[in-house]
């Protein structure tokens, strides 16, 4: 069975429904990538390489930017991954709080 | 997908030129003194389409107002029993004349002036009698699957939500409105971080700004309210950005483009999808937007919705009175579990067992087979859950709603 499903056709992150465990080995065309810790379910998954800069696209949207060079396999997570979007939510609470 | 092949949907016509696909007794009671009347009138019912709807409060509030007004004179309800105590300030001359006019079969019942309880019972049990063999003979007519309006809602989201039940309601979303049909999603405090790329999807600019501003509101009211779930960084689940997470809910709108947007018990204008703006205007008076999601389904309702999508994870077991409410677990472990709540699996595509697109088509075809009668999990399990309280709303402005 599939571990990694891809929500959206214009997604360059897969999202995990089965965990891979540490240590086990995932085959990306042909290619084989061995993991070192576990990854559960609703993790993301690179499809593809993403350059650092480069937006990473979940459910068709960009839902961040790639801090650095994610290889194709690489787990995308907080370490490698930021929000677009702070910037503007921090705006909001400032405004919110000058009331 | 076609409908070819497919039996038309006959409805019930109702004198004021719609057409719904139940056929309903509503009991309104007008303020909370009334509710136990309203009640024991349906308990003589129970294997009726006999729902009890109401508004608690004693105090005047316009959105209320407007809200059982919509709703007494959906097209899915056939009769309206209003049971008033007769002290409330509620407006019932008015809600009254309102459903006359409709066409509908109607009584007022007032406690104070029927003389209490027991009678007030008497005289009711016997109008809900009368008004079910009168509306047995309601007119049929087609409904084409065009003039239907669906809404979808999400309660008790887990993991799984934003990975097999929303996206699959998003694409059904989509293809429901490829056929013609109207489509409204709300909450607007889930789409926080995705305003932009929502006012993208909008028809016009102005509708686009809009968006915008009403994101803005509910982002300002929940932190008011002190709501905590937007604070960034919430990693649990394997969620990275506070964009994504928002997406997770925000993907049961699927990809159409956004025609327009209204508040509740506005009708939509025009066919496509429409977002519903739910957070109050004005400064935080009366509480959170949302406390439950049975409010969220029963504004939908009023503002026409024929059915409900209504998405899980961890597995809500709500239906609503009014409208049917289709239930899609996006887990396959809650769904082993909750089986006869649930009428569709959508967490089967983590098992590979479906794709998202077929339990797409999986949703379109049960809204077809609910609008042709079928009864969903939550009708047979005599679900009809209704919630109502204050709220206050300014009218929309001329840019949520572009012609064309």
């Amino acid at each position: 069975m599939e571990k990694l499903l891809r929500i959206h056709r214009d997604d360059n992150v897969l999202v995990v429904k089965r965990l891979i465990g540490a240590g086990e080995m995932m085959r990306f065309d042909g290619e084989e990538l061995v993991y070192e810790y576990p990854i559960g379910l609703g993790h993301k998954i690179a499809a593809e390489f993403i350059p650092k800069g480069g937006k990473v696209i979940k459910f068709g949207i960009p839902i961040g930017s790639a801090t650095e060079d994610i290889p194709r396999g690489a787990h995308v997570h907080l370490h490698n991954l930021k929000s677009d979007y702070l910037p503007t939510f921090t705006l909001d609470h400032e405004f919110i709080g000058k009331k | 997908m076609s409908l070819s092949g497919k039996s038309e949907i006959i409805g019930y016509e109702r004198a004021d030129g719609r057409v719904g696909i139940r056929n309903v007794v509503v009991i309104a009671y007008l303020v909370e003194c009334a509710h136990h009347v309203a009640r024991r009138i349906a308990m003589y019912f129970p294997d009726d389409p006999v729902h009890v709807i109401g508004f608690s409060g004693c105090y005047p509030n316009s959105y209320a107002d407007k809200m059982m007004n919509a709703l007494c004179t959906h097209p899915n309800v056939g009769a309206v029993l209003l049971v008033s105590l007769g002290c409330e300030s509620f407006n019932r001359n008015r809600l009254l004349a309102n459903i006359e006019a409709s066409g509908r079969p109607v009584r007022l019942v007032g406690i104070q002036s029927t003389g209490g309880t027991g009678h007030s019972i008497t005289e009711g049990k016997a109008f809900v009698q009368s008004a079910l063999s009168e509306i047995a003979h309601v007119p049929r007519a087609v409904l084409p699957f065009e003039d239907m309006i669906i809404g979808v809602v999400s309660g008790g989201s887990d993991a799984t939500s934003g990975l097999t039940a929303n996206p699959a309601a998003g694409r059904a979303f989509d293809k429901i409105v490829e056929m013609g049909a109207t489509a409204i999603f709300e909450n607007t405090g889930e789409m926080i971080g995705l305003e932009h790329h929502m006012a993208g999807r909008a028809v016009t600019a102005e509708l686009g700004n809009e968006l915008i501003e009403a994101v803005n509101k509910a982002a300002r009211y929940y932190s008011i309210m002190g709501h905590g779930s937007f604070a960034p960084g919430n990693a649990e689940g394997g969620l990275t950005t506070l964009e994504e997470k928002s997406m997770g809910a925000y993907c049961k709108s699927g990809s159409a483009p956004i025609v327009g947007m209204i508040k509740p018990a506005d009708r939509p204008g025009r066919k496509g999808l429409y977002l519903m703006d739910i957070v109050p205007d004005g400064e935080p008076r009366f509480g959170f937007p949302n406390p439950n999601d049975i409010w969220e389904m029963n504004e939908l309702i009023a503002s026409g919705a024929h059915c409900v999508l209504f998405t899980t994870g961890r597995g809500s077991v709500a239906g609503s009175a009014i409208s049917p409410v289709i239930k899609i677990c996006a887990n396959p472990e809650t769904y082993r579990r909750m089986e006869e709540d649930m009428d569709i699996n959508a967490g089967k595509i983590l098992y590979d067992e479906a794709t998202t697109d077929q339990v797409a088509d999986e949703i379109v075809e049960k809204i077809i087979r609910v609008a042709h009668g079928e009864m969903t999990c939550s009708e047979s399990l005599g679900h009809q859950e209704f919630v109502l309280g204050y709220k206050s709303f300014e009218p929309i402005g001329p840019a949520c709603l572009p012609v064309g």
